[in-house]
């Protein structure tokens, strides 16, 4: 399992040569969500279950875009959005599958809001 | 005693308003925890809910284990901490109840650990059984060349990660690929990171240009983690970012921080840095860089501040993290002072030593001096061979470090202009290779990596990239380096807590390389090859090196001239040299040679009108009875009894062989002056007249640590050469 790249594509097959041919992306060396599902069982079973979250919402977030997951940062910056725009984001996460990363957005929707970190 | 370096370090009086306070300040609040009937937690750190800050709120929603709370909260501080520091308990025991605990909690027992049992604690609660260690490599002008040799020459020396950041933010991606080539050149499995701002680091993770990120800040107080422009939830969604690109990642804090950002609230900074640990806990972080990192000074500059750095890695620790332990940035201005802040972790051992040893010069060092930089290599190394430690560095061989430094200087250059970003001239490639550090490569220009790194940026250059060059410009074992440490992220083995490759790319990690200490006998020892590794300084000499340093001062002006006679002219004096002086030794400790010591010898006797004739003593090494024996065959009964190793002293006939009458006892700070003012002195004793003792030079010098391994070694040479059947020879010498 854990040789297989988030493009679906067998390490094996990532050799210098393909390289060279221009035939890998960095989506064949991303890692696919099985295997970090796999990793959160590891760090489970060594008494670490919020690093087993963590690679939980990782796995979500291998289905967006490098621009998607840096937005997805900038957004729950302080100041950054409204109480709206972080529970539409969770909203959308939420078709999209990525029901744990929702949660964090729900939850900063939450707390910003008593803390005053929301934008005006 | 003013002009001690130490006194140019600040010291502050403690002051809790300001939270310039190490432990338990008063307004540090009473651990509680408190469960409502819903189990969710209504009150933490006699804080109800209501009131949370974002910290707090993310480590009550996230941070804690609900199950053992009860039975955590409840055990007292000392019934932990002897838990802490007993063999008997595991270090599974201790992190269960530590998940328990609050940080108030945990912040109040570790603070009454003593500096020996934080020690102990290290050394059963530290993630990974292998300690390891960090460099930092920069430099003044983002020199891409300097930047690629400095880390093959710290790859060489042992760091399994290292660090670099930039002067100027532009150049980021171009350190990045230089530092990683260099670091490919060094050896395999080196993991490189480049300290920038949240964003781009992250980007630049994403594009493969970097294999682990470490400078993602927590803060103790909700207005400095505002301040630094993010909440723990903003913190939350990156340590997942990094992991879904399967990169690994570790966050940061420190005590001090937040009094020196004005805003500690008037808590002490180790229940501060408590509440950071705890959060990185809670965000999912599988370590944590910490111990004051850029405000150690802050810590070390109260009263318990440096038994508090290291505390707060075994908080770390004890929350089942990986821990990067300080020592990074320099904390004082006396050598004395570091030493001491670092020791005890280096003893101890941990995950990373160091997190950031400057592996460059001082002033190259663009995170700010070390803790430990270049010039400290040798001292690092030997205090490791002193305590049979192991800091995760070795001695790197002088020729392969220029070897590497050229290779990885080559391949920046090969790729560079590969990739269309820079030409580097021969010069600059030569300055780089030969570098101590950027002042010595005038032909670096500031332009080139801003240039460079500006192309990687717009043209979205990955790593895939710089493999694909490497490739084509002959340099197949990096790019198949580089290739297997990308790969690395498929498999997402180095996730793990205290994940890092070895040299032969296997994870060592809490997974697959587990502290397993439990008491004397156990835990972390060096394997056989890293001991010889850890003792094999370059410094060391053996019986066999000094025979060969002295061989090469090898003279043809002793004769042997058969066996010696009584002699009966009252004006002789007797030189009687130890077995080995004309034989195997030649030059004495100070660096005179036995013939120029000999010279003066005559020299000196003549000038009192004496006549010198010079013995070898074959049949004892002990000076007082050589200088007996001489004086015994001497017409004047005065006699010199001379060893190899430069010691000398007059006799005579009549005394016991410990009774002389001068010796020059320090045989280093022996010259040929003063081996004249012996010959003129055993002159004046032969004629009855007095003479005028020599004062026996005085050093502040550490003399015996300097020779005392030679000493036993000539005296080796010359015991092995003790020929009782041999007897007193005469000696000619051709002078």
């Amino acid at each position: 399992m854990s040789r297989v790249g988030a493009s679906g594509r067998d390490l094996s097959e990532v050799t210098l040569e393909a390289v060279q041919e221009n035939e890998v992306s960095m989506a064949d060396l991303s890692i696919h969500p099985d295997t970090l599902e796999h990793q959160a069982n590891v760090a489970e079973t060594h008494s670490n279950p919020q690093l087993a979250a963590n690679f939980r919402r990782a796995a979500e977030l291998t289905a967006l875009s490098d621009e998607e997951v840096l937005a997805l940062y900038e957004a729950l910056r302080p100041h950054r959005s409204t109480g709206e725009e972080l529970n539409s984001t969770a909203r959308s996460l939420e078709d999209r599958g990525a029901v744990l990363v929702a949660a964090l957005f729900r939850e900063a929707a939450e707390v910003y809001a008593r803390r005053g970190l929301l934008r005006h | 005693m003013n002009a001690q370096s130490v006194n140019l370090d600040g010291f502050a009086i403690e002051d809790s308003d300001l939270g310039l306070i190490a432990f338990n300040s008063p307004a540090d609040p009473e651990p509680s925890l408190v469960l409502g009937s819903d189990g969710k937690i209504i009150e933490m750190d006699s804080r109800a809910a209501a009131d949370f800050d974002v910290i707090d709120e993310f480590i009550a929603r996230h941070g804690l284990d609900l199950s053992v709370v009860a039975e955590a909260m409840a055990l007292s501080d000392l019934a932990f901490i002897r838990m802490v520091v007993d063999p008997n308990v595991s270090r599974a025991e201790v992190l269960r109840l530590a998940a328990g605990m609050t940080p108030a909690k945990l912040a109040r027992s570790l603070s009454r650990l003593r500096p020996i049992e934080l020690g102990m604690a290290m050394t059963k609660l530290r993630a990974r059984r292998t300690p390891s260690n960090q460099a930092h490599v920069t430099n003044r002008s983002d020199d891409p060349l300097l930047l690629a040799a400095d880390a093959a020459t710290a790859a060489a020396f042992g760091f399994r990660e290292i660090e670099t950041t930039v002067p100027v933010l532009g150049d980021a991606p171009s350190n990045a690929i230089a530092v990683s080539i260099g670091a490919a050149v060094g050896s395999r499995g080196v993991l490189v990171q480049c300290s920038v701002e949240e964003a781009l680091e992250l980007e630049m993770g994403m594009r493969g240009l970097v294999s682990y990120a470490e400078t993602i800040s927590l803060y103790g107080t909700e207005q400095v983690f505002v301040d630094g422009d993010d909440t723990p939830w903003s913190k939350a969604l990156l340590t997942s970012a990094y992991a879904s690109r399967g990169i690994k990642m570790r966050v940061t804090s420190g005590g001090g921080s937040e009094a020196l950002m004005g805003a500690a609230e008037g808590r002490s900074m180790f229940y501060l840095e408590a509440r950071c640990v705890a959060l990185a806990r809670a965000i999912g972080s599988q370590g944590v860089q910490n111990g004051g990192i850029d405000s150690a000074a802050v810590a070390g500059s109260v009263p318990g501040g440096v038994r508090s750095l290291m505390a707060e890695n075994v908080m770390v620790m004890a929350r089942n993290l990986e821990a990067c332990t300080g020592n990074d940035a320099l904390m004082s201005e006396s050598d004395v002072r570091r030493t001491s802040r670092t020791l005890p972790i280096l003893l101890a051992g941990s995950d990373f030593i160091t997190s950031g040893f400057g592996s460059i010069q001082r002033y190259d060092n663009m995170f700010g001096p070390s803790q430990w930089n270049a010039e400290d290599i040798d001292d690092f190394l030997v205090i490791q061979r002193d305590w049979g430690v192991d800091g995760g560095l070795r001695t790197a061989d002088e020729r392969n470090v220029a070897a590497l430094r050229r290779r990885a200087t080559d391949a920046v250059r090969a790729v560079y202009r590969q990739l269309g970003l820079a030409d580097f001239t021969d010069e600059w490639v030569e300055q780089a290779i030969d570098a101590a550090g950027s002042k010595d490569v005038p032909e670096s220009d500031l332009l080139t990596p801003l240039v460079a790194a500006r192309i990687i940026r717009e043209t979205g250059i990955t790593m895939l990239d710089v493999v694909r060059a490497l490739y084509e410009t002959g340099f197949e074992i990096e790019a198949t380096r580089i290739l297997e440490m990308l790969k690395a992220r498929v498999a997402g083995d180095y996730l793990q807590t205290a994940a890092i490759f070895d040299e032969a790319f296997n994870v060592l990690s809490l997974v697959t390389d587990p502290n397993d200490y439990a008491g004397p006998g156990s835990g972390y020892f060096p394997s056989a090859d890293r001991q010889i590794e850890i003792d094999a300084i370059r410094q060391q000499k053996s019986v066999a090196d000094l025979r060969a340093e002295q061989a090469e001062h090898k003279s043809v002006a002793f004769h042997s001239v058969g066996q010696a006679a009584v002699g009966n002219d009252p004006r002789e004096v007797v030189i009687g040299v130890s077995p080995a002086v004309g034989r195997d030794i030649w030059r004495t400790l100070s660096g005179v040679s036995v013939i120029d010591a000999l010279r003066e010898l005559l020299a000196g006797l003549e000038e009192e009108g004496c006549i010198g004739r010079v013995v070898r003593v074959n049949t004892t090494l002990d000076l007082g009875m050589i200088g007996l024996s001489a004086a015994r065959l001497s017409g004047s009964g005065i006699g010199i009894g001379l060893q190899g190793k430069g010691t000398a002293l007059i006799h005579r006939r009549d005394l016991s062989p410990l009774a002389n009458l001068e010796l020059y006892s320090v045989a280093p700070s022996l010259d040929t002056s003063l081996y004249r003012l012996l010959g003129i002195n055993a002159g004046r004793h032969a004629k009855g007249a007095t003479p005028e003792p020599a004062r026996n030079p005085y050093s502040d010098e550490a003399i015996e640590a300097r020779y005392h391994t030679k000493v036993v070694a000539l005296v080796d040479i010359e015991r092995q050469l003790v020929d009782s059947e041999l007897g007193i020879e005469e000696l000619r010498i051709q002078l």
